[in-house]
């Protein structure tokens, strides 16, 4: 009798978990929507101007979207050969002994703190993009995507690293008795083999990224502009609403239009969450 | 041909782990030496001084602390029952699935969303306004997850013999988890914890709109005060400080602060777990 | 492990409870122009009233004023009026924001020191800003293209810059919108083709003030009206100041108080 009591009190401790999943939807429907009824999805999602606060103000978040996804791909574009790379090399390649260093390391690498990366990016990073690339601005697409890329990295890292070192000793040893040398193993039967794990890996990172905020806040710039290239400032959907959200008064359309945004931004990172979790599960 | 083919895949692979700990070494080493020259037992123990440009951030390690230990406070026993639930009772059937798949896709939610979350419920609609209560409650959702992995990888890790011994001797089940699983899983447990310390404090994103001012004279004497905290002191000072020459310095101070906090939150977790190893008997 | 638990947790509670019993609290947040005079104001008033305990925020005028509409601060700083939207907002929650002038200030529009260009018309500084010149030859300057640094959406002097040099119109897509004076004062200091506009109270020799319609952002041209970018500096309270906020704003317009906002660069009320 007790325990059943026990066994149901446990139970609804872990169905916080849905609880405030479920909080966290509502709350951004609730307060979200009602932007929708001064402006309409398709307006709002591909708007072309971001102008809040005007009269009358211009809710379009698409430059938003694209900052987000411009900064996101760069970020990838060095986290995942870093990334993989480093899976590789750690699971297949590394000094048992090395192994033991590198995998703190890569732990460390994701427990500084975003503000860190983000610091680290306006006071040397920055500075070292606008001198090396003669630009008018250092906090731009192209730096945030460094930084953004070294902080996915991790995710990547260890998630690659897993599904490469899960891939049977047999299949190895296979290509071994086959005559091919390691790098042939590593590159034609391992990674093939751990594909679904490598790309839930990847699109983890995208996840990461993408819904970073401090980082892109202090580094990428701040211009609420369709970005034209890469060393230029832009501005993402997680800066935005970090930015703006203290200055717009509760119930205002500016207020409804930031969680307006934060709801793209949650089914975002949702989708691509699942997505990964269901080739995972293979 | 694939001898050399094989070397130079060698030699990228190589290259992608030097590039990542070569990112991570400047970041500690530049936020290290200029930070070092800062910090002082009065950078540490003092209140801010002269518009924020003397004195110490003694108020923002306190509020640190706070916060962190606040949103453990909360998060510890929720998600410490909630995985004895799923490691210990739990079948396998959909809601088991569901929750799984709910405290997965939380862990993805980007932070900024904890932090609207945090504003609408606990700053707005309970009325905690923006104070260590609100911080700590939203931070607490958002290690929620770690708290859970932690605690469940612990709890998976207690030998089945110790329960079966357990049962063997007459107790019920709850009396085995409580007397028998518990303390065992506890190191990990522990460390899972410490861990959850060391996230909540870095972040800044759920703190900015629920529980972090720039400045204020006196230590928080209630939880429905604002607090300062380190990650919103670096943030602040760079982007809305009004004397750079003297607050670059200090945010360069923050920083390492901030690093040392997590490099030793991860080294005690290592310690803790290495310890526990050990000690293990089985 | 017990033991260490109850230890803090004694600590803890310890000056938790200390604090209970203590002090009369102010908070301010908002404009991070008004910022340094609020907070070297709060310092002098802490060191003069040891029982107070002020807390001060930045963020932006439009976060200042919020903030007060929402009930989460006792004075809101601004460097604007306080808008007909947000006046209907704070009475439909019962709020009566009233506004006092604690200090005047003159929004200067700076260059890089190295620019030759040493003044602008308004209309010319529109049509940087909107978006029509693009390069600085175009006003009399070097063949550079112009690098446009505005402030973001909760800034008041953003505001009034646009209502008093844009006449309402939108700023460029791609100006970089930075959080306050001091970063738009940095980022110019720093970027040889940049321009951007700033409180008087953050003029420095790293930054070059070009003259406005002729008139170059003096005190004595602010205060006379010549210098037309000039606006005063709020501080918003519910109701006329009473109490804790009261005494505060009181303080900062005594001769004591005024002497900080003049040593802070800006223009005092009398």
């Amino acid at each position: 009798m007790r325990d059943n009591l026990v066994k149901h009190l446990l139970l609804s401790c872990a169905s916080l978990s849905i609880v405030f999943l479920a909080g966290i939807t509502v709350t951004l429907f609730k307060e979200g929507l009602p932007i929708f009824k001064e402006v309409s999805v398709f307006k709002f999602l591909f708007g072309r101007y971001w102008y809040p606060t005007y009269d009358p103000p211009d809710f379009g978040i698409l430059p938003l979207i694209l900052g987000s996804l411009w900064v996101t791909l760069g970020a990838l574009f060095v986290a995942v050969p870093l990334g993989v790379g480093s899976a590789m090399y750690i699971s297949e390649l590394a000094h048992p002994k090395l192994r033991e260093i590198l995998k703190p390391m890569v732990e460390l690498l994701a427990s500084v703190p975003s503000v860190v990366y983000g610091f680290f990016g306006m006071v040397f990073l920055g500075p070292l993009v606008q001198r090396l690339f003669d630009l008018p601005v250092g906090l731009t697409c192209f730096t945030a995507s460094i930084i953004l890329g070294m902080m996915a990295l991790p995710t990547v890292a260890s998630i690659a690293e897993d599904a490469i070192s899960a891939v049977p000793r047999e299949l190895r040893e296979a290509s071994y008795a086959l005559g091919a040398m390691k790098w042939e193993t590593i590159t034609k039967v391992v990674v093939p083999a751990a594909s679904s794990g490598i790309i839930a890996a990847v699109i983890l990172g995208f996840g990461r990224a993408i819904g970073e905020t401090m980082t892109v806040l202090m580094v990428a710039g701040g211009a609420a502009v369709i970005p034209r290239s890469v060393f230029q400032p832009v501005r993402t959907m997680t800066a935005t609403i970090a930015a703006e959200m203290g200055e717009a008064p509760m119930g205002s359309d500016h207020y409804h239009a930031l969680f307006g945004i934060a709801l793209v931004l949650f089914f975002i990172t949702l989708g691509f969450n699942l997505l990964a979790d269901k080739i995972i599960k293979g | 041909m694939r001898r050399f083919k094989q070397f130079v895949g060698f030699v990228v692979l190589k290259t992608s782990v030097v590039v990542g700990v070569l990112f991570l070494f400047s970041l500690i080493v530049v936020i290290a030496l200029n930070g070092a020259r800062v910090l002082s037992p009065e950078f540490l123990l003092e209140f801010p001084r002269e518009g924020m440009t003397g004195g110490g951030i003694f108020p923002a390690i306190v509020g640190t602390f706070l916060l962190s230990l606040g949103a453990v406070g909360f998060a510890l026993p929720l998600g410490v029952l909630g995985a004895i639930y799923l490691r210990e009772y739990a079948g396998g059937g959909r809601l088991v699935r569901a929750i799984r798949t709910g405290i997965n896709t939380l862990s993805g939610v980007p932070s900024v969303v904890f932090g609207l979350f945090g504003l609408a419920v606990f700053v707005k609609l309970f009325g905690f306004g923006v104070s260590v209560l609100s911080g700590s409650l939203t931070l607490g959702i958002l290690i929620l997850p770690v708290i859970i992995r932690s605690t469940e990888e612990a709890i998976e890790a207690v030998p089945r013999e110790f329960r079966e011994a357990s049962y063997a001797l007459g107790a019920t089940k709850w009396q085995t988890v409580k007397g028998v699983v518990l303390p065992a899983a506890l190191p990990g447990i522990l460390t899972g914890a410490i861990l959850g310390v060391g996230r909540a404090a870095g972040e800044t994103a759920p703190i900015l709109f629920t529980a972090a001012t720039f400045y204020t004279r006196h230590l928080p004497g209630s939880p429905f005060d604002e607090v300062m905290a380190l990650p919103y002191h670096i943030y602040a000072l760079m982007t809305e400080g009004t004397e750079p020459e003297h607050q670059v310095p200090i945010a360069y101070g923050t920083a390492l602060v901030l690093l040392l906090l997590v490099l030793a939150v991860n080294f005690i977790a290592i310690v803790i777990r290495y310890r526990a190893r050990r000690a293990r008997k089985w | 492990m017990k033991r260490i638990l109850t230890a803090l947790g004694l600590i803890t509670s310890l000056y938790v409870g200390e604090g209970w019993t203590r002090e009369r609290a102010l908070t301010l947040a908002g404009s991070t122009t008004v910022l340094p005079i609020a907070q070297r104001a709060a310092e002098e008033f802490m060191n003069l009233h040891p029982d107070v305990s002020i807390s001060v925020r930045g963020g932006g005028s439009g976060v200042g004023i919020a903030a007060l509409i929402d009930g989460t601060v006792d004075i809101a700083n601004s460097s604007r009026p306080i808008k007909t939207k947000e006046l209907k907002k704070a009475r439909e929650k019962g709020i009566k924001p009233v506004g006092t002038v604690i200090a005047k200030d003159g929004i200067a529009v700076i260059v890089h020191p190295s620019n030759p260009v040493g003044e602008l018309s308004l209309a010319q500084i529109r049509a940087i800003y909107t978006g029509e010149i693009n390069k600085w030859k175009e006003v009399g300057g070097e063949s550079k293209t112009i690098v446009v640094i505005s402030r973001d959406v909760a800034s008041g002097t953003f505001e009034v810059f646009k209502k008093l040099a844009l006449g309402g119109e939108r700023v460029r897509p791609d100006a970089l919108m930075l959080a306050s004076n001091k970063a738009v004062a940095t980022t110019v200091a720093k970027t040889p083709g940049a321009i951007g506009y700033i409180g008087l109270g953050y003029l420095s020799p790293e930054v070059k003030a070009v003259k406005v319609e002729g008139v170059y952002p003096s005190k004595e041209d602010v205060v006379s009206g010549e210098y037309k970018l000039a606006r005063p500096l709020f501080m918003y309270t519910d109701g006329e100041p009473r109490g804790l906020a009261g005494e505060f704003i009181n303080f900062i317009l005594s001769p004591k108080g005024q002497k900080i906002v003049e040593e802070l660069g800006f223009v005092p009320v009398k």
